[in-house]
């Protein structure tokens, strides 16, 4: 059983986890998730590692509260233990050594999920960490005081102004590149639309993109083939091969079309919960 | 002396068991054990005996069921195979031990399985003893996988007086026989049986512990274990390549097995794990993986299942049991085709496939006869699901994150068969992880092949 310390309540939707886990805590590096379970019938989910404390032994998890699970999840208080929690999983994020300019892009929870690679970058010294998040609105923005301290830039989106630049990632991304600025890398953890936009606004300028995907598993240790995707046209297994590879080369669509195989499934699910709590 | 037929199991009738998940084949009664033992001609030498990769006392633990010493029987198979109630279930006899019996050269062989079957049963039922353990010896050994290969690894490690601790990667110990091999073919009550039995013995089971990820073999070491057993199994499932094996509704076996046996879909919504499945449902492959795969998918609603293979009949790798079983079910089969591509609609969905039709050609490494594919002969089945069962490969995670653990071309772990050893010192390594997808008895007797050399390796180093 795995307890949480601590609860962070980030927005309407989205909540902080800080997990007790130390064997996970003492071997996790940025790039890699965990799978959970919750209770004996509940499924597993994957989710990001979002930071992690050797000392303490703890993980932070952020997640949004989309459906059964994750809205379970959040019923969650400090003090309340889940049943699995494995980790850590995928293979570790990781930069070529003479890369200086990085640009790291986070879009809703793919904002906590970049924070441990820009925390690691910035403590590495790279020369500049340019990092984009973008909300709906403002009230959705999450993390923003941790990601500014591990940032030299923070720039920020949203999609009706309240808040920095009025518009999407790639709307300021689109305006770096413009302005001439040394590019190196560009790193990408959001919804998987965003994703694709971000590799389509970088591959007529060849930036080397990373895009972390985030397909329906179930092991998460390379047994089932549930989170195959197609990069460079061969299968990949996102969960030992990845979750990160390179955006340009990765099948978007099928990703997106494979996501919504259990919306049906999904509905039942969520709304015979719904019914069991309202009772 | 009136010849006494070979004794038939009882068995569900196939009408009702295609809608629930007990067990099929329902034992022997002591009194058919009883007569099915006398078949036994208790040869001076019992070719049985050679033909059982274990070589389990064959004659001798029949000869003590036809006197009705049940227990010692049992006894006497343990000294050589720890999981009986499991192996009697699932073990291909027909091309082992029951394959060499002289009785079945003439009519059939003595149903050998069946009698292993119901004295581990009968054991149960009568309580199981748990053997009295020597003091610790204070050494300390990690296992990783808690399959049949590490499972009975660790048992042997514990009589010795060893602290032995299984790390497995899945929320449920049992590798295999938890997620792969569904409930009708072996139920949980007999895994539950064994997996406590292990746990008297003193044996620790760490489960969410994916090692290489969690601790790598050098952690573990660090950690004060002396020797460490790999026993990770060949989890890796395999794809075909062909155009749209991406398309929904397309499965590996591992996936929908796992689904099912391990996460419990066909239970949803009681359970959150989902499953997609349509109406008629195509399983590709002919071996044991294929016809339980195809058999769960009638069970959980598919409507019809074919099995499709790209050899004849005649070379299915499949136990014969199973494929009489699943026939009697209601799958049907499609010999001597292949896919060559998924055809899905505008959303993605799974909706048809093209197959080809195949000949036999000459025999291959295999000894098989291969098969060669009919130019023209394509056409295509309308379907909503495709289960993949066409085999596994190695599980990786280890090998990549241990230097010095060789592996051989196929991605196997290079391990001596006699005593485990790999190229790393303090490292053996067992089952499908070394041999290749194999079975449940092959996996058993390379556990205690290397608990015997672990043994060895630590006294002497000591
Ligand atoms: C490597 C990885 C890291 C992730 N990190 C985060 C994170 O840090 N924060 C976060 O909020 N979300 C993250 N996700 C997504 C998260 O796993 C899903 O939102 C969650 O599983 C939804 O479950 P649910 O029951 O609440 O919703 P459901 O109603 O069951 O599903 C909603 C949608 O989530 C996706 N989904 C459903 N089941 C799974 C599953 N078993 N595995 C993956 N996706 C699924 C599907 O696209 C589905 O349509 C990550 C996914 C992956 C693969
Ligand atoms: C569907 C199916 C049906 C079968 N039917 C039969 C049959 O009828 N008769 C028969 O004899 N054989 C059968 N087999 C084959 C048989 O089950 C296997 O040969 C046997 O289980 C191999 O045992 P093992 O201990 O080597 O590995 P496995 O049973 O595969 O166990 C390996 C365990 O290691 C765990 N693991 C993997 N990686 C790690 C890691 N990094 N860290 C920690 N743990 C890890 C896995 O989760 C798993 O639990 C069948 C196989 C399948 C898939
Ligand atoms: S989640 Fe099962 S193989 Fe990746």
């Amino acid at each position: 059983m795995y307890k949480i310390l601590e609860k962070r309540v980030l927005s309407s939707d989205i909540k902080w986890f800080n997990i007790y886990a130390p064997q996970v805590a003492k071997k996790a590096k940025a790039g890699q998730f965990v799978v959970l379970r919750i209770h004996e019938k509940g499924e597993r989910i994957p989710l990001t590692i979002a930071d992690y404390d050797r000392e303490k032994g703890t993980i932070l998890i952020v997640f949004q509260e989309i459906g059964k699970t994750t809205k379970l999840l959040g019923t969650l208080e400090e003090g309340d233990e889940i049943l699995d929690f494995v980790g850590p999983l995928g293979i570790p994020f990781k930069l070529e050594e003479n890369v200086e300019n990085v640009v790291l892009i986070g879009g809703g929870v793919g904002i906590p999920a970049i924070y441990p690679k820009a925390k690691e970058l910035y403590k590495e010294g790279k020369k500049r960490i340019i990092s984009i998040v973008g909300a709906r609105n403002k009230d959705l923005l999450i993390m923003r005081e941790e990601m500014e301290t591990s940032s030299h830039e923070l720039l920020i989106a949203t999609d009706d102004g309240s808040e920095g630049t009025k518009g999407f990632v790639t709307t300021v991304l689109q305006n770096l590149i413009d302005e001439g600025r040394d590019l190196d890398v560009v790193i990408a953890v959001g919804p998987t639309i965003m994703m694709k936009m971000v590799a389509k606004t970088t591959r007529p300028y060849n930036i080397p993109t990373l895009v972390s995907l985030n397909p329906i598993m179930v092991d998460g240790t390379g047994m089932c083939g549930s989170c195959r995707v197609t990069v460079g046209g061969q299968v990949k297994f996102a969960c030992v091969d990845g979750p990160i590879f390179d955006g340009h080369e990765v099948d978007f669509d099928e990703l997106m079309r494979r996501n919504k195989m259990y919306v049906d499934k999904e509905r039942v699910s969520l709304e015979l919960w719904e019914k069991e709590v309202q009772r | 002396m009136k010849k006494i037929p070979r004794q038939h199991m009882p068995e569900q009738d196939p009408k009702e068991r295609i809608h629930n998940f007990e067990e099929v084949a329902l034992g022997f009664t002591a009194e058919l054990a009883q007569l099915e033992a006398e078949r036994c001609l208790n040869c001076p030498r019992p070719f049985c005996v050679e033909g059982c990769p274990v070589n389990i006392k064959i004659p001798n633990f029949i000869q003590l069921i036809k006197a009705g010493k049940f227990k010692e029987a049992v006894m006497k198979i343990k000294e050589d195979n720890f999981l009986p109630a499991i192996c009697g279930r699932v073990c291909p006899q027909e091309s082992q031990c029951e394959a060499k019996c002289v009785v079945g050269i003439k009519g059939e062989p003595v149903a050998i399985g069946r009698l292993e079957r119901f004295v581990a049963d009968w054991e149960y039922e009568h309580g199981v003893e748990v053997p009295e353990l020597p003091p610790p010896n204070g050494h300390r050994v990690a296992i990783v996988g808690s399959g049949p290969a590490g499972i009975s690894c660790s048992v042997d490690l514990a009589k010795m007086g060893y602290e032995v601790t299984i790390f497995e990667a899945l929320h449920e110990p049992g590798g295999v026989l938890t997620y792969g091999i569904p409930p009708f073919r072996l139920p949980r009550k007999v895994l539950k049986n064994e997996l406590e039995f292990v746990q008297k013995l003193g044996v620790k089971i760490v489960t969410d512990a994916v090692v290489g990820y969690l601790y790598t073999i050098d952690d573990l070491f660090k950690e004060g274990y002396e020797a460490v057993f790999i026993a990770v199994g060949a989890g890796t499932p395999r794809f075909m390549g062909i155009e749209g094996e991406n398309l929904i509704g397309v499965y590996s076996a591992s996936e929908f097995l796992t689904r099912i046996n391990l996460m419990h879909a066909h239970e949803f919504p009681e359970y959150d794990t989902p499953i997609q499945l349509g109406k008629r449902v195509i399983v590709v492959g002919g071996g044991n993986v294929a016809m339980d795969a195809a058999r769960t998918a009638l069970r959980i609603g598919a409507g019809e299942v074919v099995v499709v293979y790209r050899r004849s009949r005649k070379e299915m790798p499949a136990r014969l049991e199973e494929i009489g079983h699943a026939e009697e079910e209601g799958v049907k089969f499609e010999f001597l085709v292949n896919p060559v591509r998924f055809i899905g609609d505008e959303n993605g969905w799974l909706r048809g496939v093209e197959l080809i039709k195949m000949e036999l050609g000459e025999p291959d490494e295999s000894g098989r006869r291969r098969p060669v594919p009919i130019e023209g002969s394509n056409f295509i089945m309308d379907i909503d699901n495709a289960i993949i069962a066409i085999g596994q490969a190695s599980q990786p995670i280890v090998a990549q994150t241990t230097p010095g653990l060789e592996l051989n071309k196929r991605g196997y772990v290079i391990a001596d068969e006699e005593t485990g050893q790999t190229t790393r010192e303090g490292v053996f390594a067992g089952g499908d992880i070394v041999t290749g997808a194999a079975t449940v008895i092959s996996a058993m007797g390379a556990g205690r092949k290397a608990a015997k050399a672990i043994h060895e390796y630590i006294t002497k180093k000591n």
